[in-house]
């Protein structure tokens, strides 16, 4: 056992074990911030929650058991309802902590397809400048010249809702903001001398673009990044919300309040707790990009 | 000065022209769809065909898009299905209920932002200014449709002072429009606010407050006389954009508190696939979206002295 520990201690550093490093060499220095610290909190509370839902989750989400019932009732079966139950009798406890799969499984891909388009793009436009930069930069002022959300509603209904649509509309929606902001770090970045020494060495452009570049961008990226997830969950709880996210039965915190909010006068909970969890989730996210952000700008 | 606005203005319509071409070719360049929304999913295929010949689908794409987008500019919008009226019926009242709206919320939320943005920038790093920093990011994480929920628990189920839907079905109400106001400002005021602040600790750290400070004036002197007119430059053009940000807004919150506004005119204009009534009302919401847009640009440059006389 001791010995296995020391090989590894000995051994140099393979790409998990840096990454790792460099996580928590990041988290070490988060703790500096209390408010990032919370947010880290937050947001990890719900990862936990998240992965481990079939543990946690007291109850099926799916399975009716008394509609309408308070919280704290305890069912003829025997099963305690802590947050109480919503009109079709589901534990809106065990519902709330699966809504978080569904958040949190859609809103980083979304997030991470909407950021790879617009790297790319910005990239490709600060680098290279001329008519390419013009081009892209035309295309993003017609996407950004529609209201985000009427953006959305047009697509989503075009293409009808499910969670591959949400992912797309988002990238679509998105990708133009992430690419000006990739484009105005790279026309920082690109007269560089180490830009012009990977140059001269005959460097390609994928190798100065995404090694060179995108790495040395990753400061401001980074707190975007952490924003922009937190504006990616409000978006997928609004198409809930507004009926166009992901098809029923999926738990899923938007839908969730659309579907009790006309109840709100006799039965509160129902609403109530799934519209708390999504606002301390986004939470979670913007108070960690402030802290990122209050952390970057001491040094 | 001219040239610039010109320039603006040339671009904002070309714009247009692309979103316009682009909205057509999504919606109407299949002409037998827009005849089956039109007249329901159930309609043989030779009524189709009288349709499409009947209202000129027959013709080339092209001849079309130029036909409608004249018609746009007169401002006829054509037919609404879902509502069986021209769309400029319920299309223009519509948005002057949300005018209505955001007008309201833009009279507290701007004040109440610029106030709280130059109290936190004044001194960079106080209590007050962490106060105000932390409470800004918390209303602007909790999504509209949760606090609509939020609010109207605790005002319309719990108190009971204020009613929780805004339909005005018994005629104009005032009451009705506190909780979709109070739910926009709470969570746009916070963007304004933390822009406001920011400009405001960078003025604070000029030569020039350095120089008034030093001389001797009374801090309120500084504040009012040096300080906050060059602050106010930058919140200007983010409170213009703020309208931007509006139109996406008032659609949650006018879903959420049944008030009959543009907001919901557009979800239900899509969900019920209403396909001349999504082009209108798409085309208003670009329209307004990048006039504010040009607006902001050139207020900016009318506002920043170093831009203006250059």
């Amino acid at each position: 056992m001791s010995q296995q520990i020391d090989a590894k201690a000995i051994a140099p550093p393979g790409p998990l074990r840096s990454l790792a490093r460099t996580l928590f060499g990041g988290l070490a220095l988060l703790r500096e911030s209390p408010v990032g610290m919370v947010g880290f909190g937050l947001v990890l509370f719900w990862a936990l929650v998240a992965i481990f839902a079939p543990l946690i989750s007291p109850l099926s989400p799916t399975a009716q058991i008394q509609p309408f019932a308070a919280p704290g009732t305890e069912a003829p079966g025997g099963e305690v309802l802590w947050l109480g139950a919503d009109q079709l009798g589901r534990d809106i406890l065990s519902r709330i902590i699966y809504g978080s799969r569904t958040v949190l499984f859609y809103a980083p891909i979304a997030t991470f397809c909407a950021y790879f388009v617009g790297c790319i793009f910005g990239l490709l436009a600060g680098y290279l400048g001329g008519w390419v930069d013009d081009l892209l930069n035309r295309v993003a002022d017609i996407i950004l010249a529609f209201p985000v959300l009427v953006l959305y509603v047009v697509i989503i209904v075009l293409i009808g809702p499910s969670g591959l649509n949400i992912v797309l509309a988002v990238t679509f929606a998105s990708a133009p903001g992430i690419m000006r902001i990739v484009r105005g770090l790279t026309l920082d970045l690109r007269n560089r001398d180490y830009i012009a020494a990977a140059q001269t060495s005959g460097a390609s452009l994928p190798w100065i673009l995404f090694v060179e570049i995108l790495p040395n961008a990753r400061g401001p990226l980074i707190v975007d990044a952490c924003l922009r997830m937190g504006y990616v969950i409000i978006t997928i709880g609004v198409l809930g919300f507004l009926g166009l996210g992901l098809p029923p039965p999926t738990p899923d915190w938007g839908s969730m309040v659309a579907d009790t909010r006309s109840m709100i006068t006799f039965a509160p909970w129902m609403a109530l707790f799934p519209a708390i969890a999504i606002s301390s989730l986004v939470l979670g996210f913007n108070l960690l990009a402030d802290g990122i952000r209050e952390i970057s700008l001491r040094d | 000065m001219l040239i610039f606005i010109g320039k603006r203005l040339v671009y904002m319509l070309l714009t247009m022209l692309v979103v316009s071409l682009i909205l057509f070719l999504v919606m109407e360049i299949n002409g037998e769809s827009v005849a089956r929304r039109v007249l329901g999913p159930f309609t043989s295929g030779e009524q189709i065909q009288a349709w499409l010949a009947a209202n000129g689908y027959l013709r080339p794409w092209y001849v079309r898009y130029v036909e409608w987008l004249g018609n746009i500019l007169t401002g006829d919008f054509g037919q609404s299905i879902r509502f069986r009226t021209p769309v400029a019926d319920v299309l223009w009242p519509r948005l002057g209920n949300t005018a209505i709206l955001a007008g309201v919320t833009f009279a507290i939320m701007v004040p109440l932002a610029l106030t709280l943005g130059v109290l936190a920038g004044m001194r960079e790093g106080s209590k007050t200014d962490r106060t105000i920093t932390v409470t800004s990011v918390v209303t602007t994480s909790i999504p509209e449709f949760a606090s609509a929920v939020l609010l109207t628990v605790l005002f319309s189920t719990w108190l009971g002072w204020l009613p929780g839907t805004s339909a005005m079905s018994d005629g104009w109400n005032s009451l009705e429009l506190i909780l979709p106001v109070m739910v926009l400002v709470l969570y746009g005021f916070g963007y304004i606010a933390r822009m406001t602040r920011a400009s405001m600790a960078e003025v604070m750290q000029q030569l020039y407050i350095r120089t008034a400070v030093l001389k001797g004036l009374p801090y309120r002197t500084i504040i009012l006389r040096h300080a906050l007119r060059n602050a106010m430059i930058a919140p200007f053009t983010v409170i213009m954009l703020q309208i931007n940000w509006l139109l996406s807004g008032v659609i949650v919150v006018e879903v959420a508190f049944a008030y009959k506004g543009f907001g919901s005119l557009i979800l239900e204009a899509a969900l019920n696939q209403d396909v001349y009534l999504i082009e209108a009302a798409t085309m208003v919401a670009v329209f307004v979206a990048v006039s504010t847009q040009v607006l902001a640009d050139v207020g900016y440059t009318l506002l920043n002295p170093r831009i203006r006389f250059k």
